[in-house]
């Protein structure tokens, strides 16, 4: 298994090195960096001191492996914008975004997992039907629009939430939480549930798809001819191998809400690191974004080396080598 | 004698939109205590749909229409699904085919085996578990409190199927229904399955129903058989009297068409009965044939030649290439095939026959030694143009009819495939009339050309591979355990058209098996293999009669009894 391990941990350096040449490459090829620091008067040789101080007159290889160092320390220099460490606006950020993704990932999970279930035992009755077209729908349905009416129903028709924003936050150092407050929640609930949604569809489809295959397999026939109870039948021989692929998926996915929540956190106006890099997108914030890809490709390496860690869990067959 | 089980006219049915299928028709059959049943028929007879219909485990929509299943004086149909369960286990067990897959893979024995007895024996904690240790050693698993840790993957093909049984002995249950126990294992551990059943049916005073395909098993271990075909039964008697005088004519075939492993017969006897099955070819003149035209002069020399081969896989690897375990495949393996000779592979499954068929098909490349293509060598430089020409000269027949053909393809463009990439027909209309004609040829119809593999059966599959493999001209056939998923009576109409074949064309066949009868009838000469070398390679004949490697006996001693069936008619 360390074997295994140290692999897998030399794989996810390479891909590392690889976005951060991608992300390093942005400075150079998106438009000329003095010019998006400097004012529109400013002369040739005030232009030419900054190129130096910046060290771009440097070789590319030298720039590159300074980018890298700084990177490894955090340092991903200051916002074009804003002219604050990338580092630290990210930092604060970056509770928000968590937050929102970990009670959205609580409800996929759960309504995912438990009528996936459920659909796939009684594939026959009505009720399964109807969840089933229901979460068509989900899938179907673009996430702006889904925000969109559950802002219309709730926050502007009904008046039982507030339509945008975070409030309700209490600091722990560094960390705004808004988990500990009624109206963090109340401010929560709607963008946690927009984004959870495709999330909930798809683990639900997966998980019905993949009860019903195994429940065609020989070792439930063999179960249920030595009388074995349904519950055990169900829950015990065939949920946990229904979890191989869908731990897969999951473990994506859950990268994909953090780094994707963009769309979420705009129609709801979620102060997230989402927000953020579609403000650095708008007005060519360069170091955001370039930090902003390397961060992503960090959580989803980091992803996956838990998903694969969590199959030698699940999966004896795994574990236990040959 | 008292019954323990009988069913009356039981009548099982499948309705589907096309209309309703009757699996079975008016089946009566009793069992006894401490008596072994086989259930005997081909696929599609309706067999294991009676094993399922008692316990209550048919799959949907299907359902037992009329009659009735009485169980110690009790009767089974109509019960609620909360009684049957508790029959189920406690009172019937079941097993089934596949040791691999009847065992759920993420839980240990011990588990499944404690989960079961908890349910069945009103046992907790640790009497249960000492309950789970006395029955893995009743099916004779040594170690086995250590042995409860361990997960299913961890254990044999025979040990898996040791499990099975004592999951199934778990309640304590008056009636086995074994369903092809012992279909998916090796000759040796089809032994030692069949005498662990019947010393366990004798010992507790079990009644046993084998439900099986093979005429040997029911010869080794049945005390009566019943014989189905198409849902109905056929003839039900003492083992040695349907065995030996079979009264009913489907069974006269059946038992004929069983390959003989007492004598040499020139062609395989076919069902007769089964309407349809008369093998019907328009054959083609070789000799002007375009099939018939890579023919060269035949030679007295060796087709194939392979000196000292040695192939190993890496088991689990390691940077430091003394800490890789390997496992050796093929081990100092050196043979010749003579050119229009039969030449037999057999040993058990993990031997390194189907290892060797593949070295010489090139699909694996030896770590050491020399394989020569009638005088090519093969293996040295394989991309060569020399060795690619050798190469199309050895076509393979796969075991498994329903993975290797591709479902996506028709079948006028499977067997074309070598036709346009060696460019060997002038144009698309030659092509397909060539195709037309070995599909004919190999008793198919030009007609199926349109069609795509999931239509036919697995015989008629076999067939399309057979054709596949004729359209590259080949010289060499290398046959994989080409019947071992067939029924018997498939089996004898494809061994026949391989031998057919073989005769008309001259070609050289290597023909891989782990079945003894059916390589003594295919076979000139025979090399026995075992953990990757060679034992023994001999005449066919003389294999059989004077063996001279001591697993050689030992393979040939474990052939199924066939003594009940009378002499065979040389």
């Amino acid at each position: 298994m360390i074997f295994f391990v140290l692999k897998r941990l030399a794989q996810s350096v390479l891909v590392m090195a690889i976005v951060s040449a991608v992300s390093f490459s942005l400075f150079n090829f998106v438009g000329d960096p003095v010019n998006n620091m400097v004012g529109q008067d400013a002369t040739r040789e005030q232009r030419i001191e900054i190129r130096q101080q910046l060290g771009l007159d440097d070789p590319i290889l030298t720039q590159y492996a300074r980018f890298l160092g700084n990177a490894l320390q955090g340092d991903f220099g200051l916002s074009y914008r804003i002219k604050r460490p990338v580092d630290e606006l990210i930092l604060e950020r970056l509770p928000a975004t968590l937050e929102l993704v970990f009670v959205s990932a609580i409800i996929a999970l759960v309504v995912g997992i438990t009528l996936g279930i459920y659909t796939g035992i009684r594939r026959s009755a009505w009720t399964s039907r109807i969840i089933l077209s229901v979460s068509l729908v989900g899938v179907s349905l673009p996430t702006f629009i889904i925000g969109i009416a559950l802002i219309y129903v709730f926050a502007v028709h009904l008046r039982w939430l507030p339509s945008s924003g975070r409030s309700g936050t209490m600091e722990f150092g560094w960390w705004k939480t808004s988990l500990l407050t009624i109206d963090g929640w109340r401010a929560i609930i709607l963008p946690a549930i927009t984004l959870s949604l495709f999330q909930l569809t798809l683990i639900l489809r997966l998980v019905r798809a993949e009860m019903l295959e195994v429940m065609q397999t020989d070792f439930i026939k063999f179960a249920r001819a030595r009388g074995l109870s349904e519950r055990a039948i169900n829950f015990r021989h065939a949920l946990r191998n229904t979890l191989v692929p869908v731990i897969t998926i999951i473990g994506l996915n859950i990268g994909g809400l953090i780094a994707f929540s963009v769309i979420t956190e705009t129609v709801f106006q979620w102060p997230g690191t989402g927000l953020m890099f579609i403000q650095a997108v708008d007005f060519v914030d360069v170091p955001i974004m370039a930090a902003y890809l390397v961060f992503v490709a960090l959580l989803f390496v980091l992803i996956n080396l838990v998903v694969d860690i969590l199959y030698f869990v699940v999966d004896p067959r795994i574990r236990l080598g040959n | 004698m008292t019954e323990l089980l009988k069913t009356n006219d039981l009548d099982v049915e499948f309705p589907t939109r096309r209309g309703t299928v009757r699996a079975a028709r008016s089946v009566s059959l009793a069992v006894g205590p401490g008596e072994v049943v086989g259930l005997v028929g081909e696929s599609g007879a309706g067999k294991s749909t009676i094993g399922n219909a008692i316990i209550d485990l048919l799959e949907a929509p299907g359902r037992v229409s009329a009659g009735s299943i009485l169980f110690e004086g009790e009767e089974l149909c109509g019960r609620s699904e909360s009684e049957m369960r508790s029959i189920r286990g406690d009172r019937i067990g079941m097993i089934f085919q596949d040791p691999q897959t009847s065992l759920n893979p993420l839980m240990t024995i011990g588990a499944q085996l404690i989960e079961t007895i908890e349910k069945t024996c009103d046992l907790r904690g640790s009497s249960a578990k000492t309950r789970a240790v006395e029955l893995l050693e009743q099916v004779g698993i040594t170690e086995a409190l250590p042995r409860l840790a361990a997960y299913p993957h961890q254990f044999s093909g025979g040990m898996r199927q040791r499990v099975v049984i004592a999951l199934a002995l778990a309640g304590d249950p008056d009636l086995i229904i074994a369903d092809e126990p012992t279909t998916a294992l090796d000759v040796s551990i089809q032994a030692q399955i069949l005498d662990l059943l019947k010393r366990l049916c004798r010992e507790r005073d079990l009644g046993v129903i084998i439900v099986t395909h093979d005429i040997g098993v029911v010869a080794s271990i049945a005390d009566r058989v019943v014989v189905m075909y198409r849902g109905e039964v056929v003839e039900t008697g003492d083992v040695a009297q349907v065995l030996g005088a079979p009264r009913h004519e489907y069974t006269k075939s059946l038992i004929a068409a069983v390959p003989r492993a007492d004598g040499k017969l020139d062609r395989f006897s076919s069902v007769d009965y089964i309407e349809g099955n008369v093998e019907p070819f328009q054959r083609i003149d070789i000799q002007t044939h375009w099939l018939g035209q890579a023919q060269h002069e035949r030679t007295s020399g060796n087709a194939i030649e392979v000196e000292k081969l040695e192939l190993s896989f890496v088991l689990q690897k390691a940077i430091i290439k003394r800490n890789r375990k390997l496992v050796r495949a093929v081990a100092d393996v050196s043979f010749e095939v003579k050119e229009g000779e039969t030449f037999g592979l057999v040993g058990e499954s993990g031997s390194g026959k189907s290892t060797v068929a593949r070295l010489i098909a090139g699909l694996h490349r030896p770590d050491a030694g020399v394989i020569r293509v009638n005088g090519q060598d093969v293996s040295s430089s394989p991309r060569s143009g020399a060795a690619r020409d050798a190469r199309r000269a050895v076509q393979m027949i796969f075991q498994d009819p329903y993975s290797s053909l591709n479902a996506r393809m028709r079948v006028i463009d499977i067997v074309a495939e070598p036709i346009r990439f060696y460019r060997t027909a002038s144009n698309e209309a030659e092509t397909r009339k060539i195709v037309g004609e070995l599909l004919d040829h190999v008793g198919l119809g030009a007609q199926a050309s349109l069609r795509y593999p999931h239509e036919f059966s697995g015989g008629q599959r076999q067939r399309i591979s057979i054709a596949r493999a004729l359209a590259s001209r080949p010289r060499i056939l290398i046959c994989d355990e080409p019947t071992s998923a067939l029924d018997v009576s498939v089996q004898a109409t494809i061994l026949n058209l391989l031998k057919d074949l073989q005769q008309e064309l001259g070609l050289t066949m290597l023909f891989i098996s782990h079945d003894l009868p059916v390589v003594r009838q295919m076979c000139d000469r025979i090399a026995v293999m075992r953990h990757g070398s060679l034992c023994e390679v001999a005449d066919a004949e003389t294999l059989f009669s004077d063996p001279q490697h001591e697993y050689s006996r030992h393979l040939l001693d474990l052939m199924p009894r066939m003594d009940l069936l009378g002499k065979a008619e040389v």
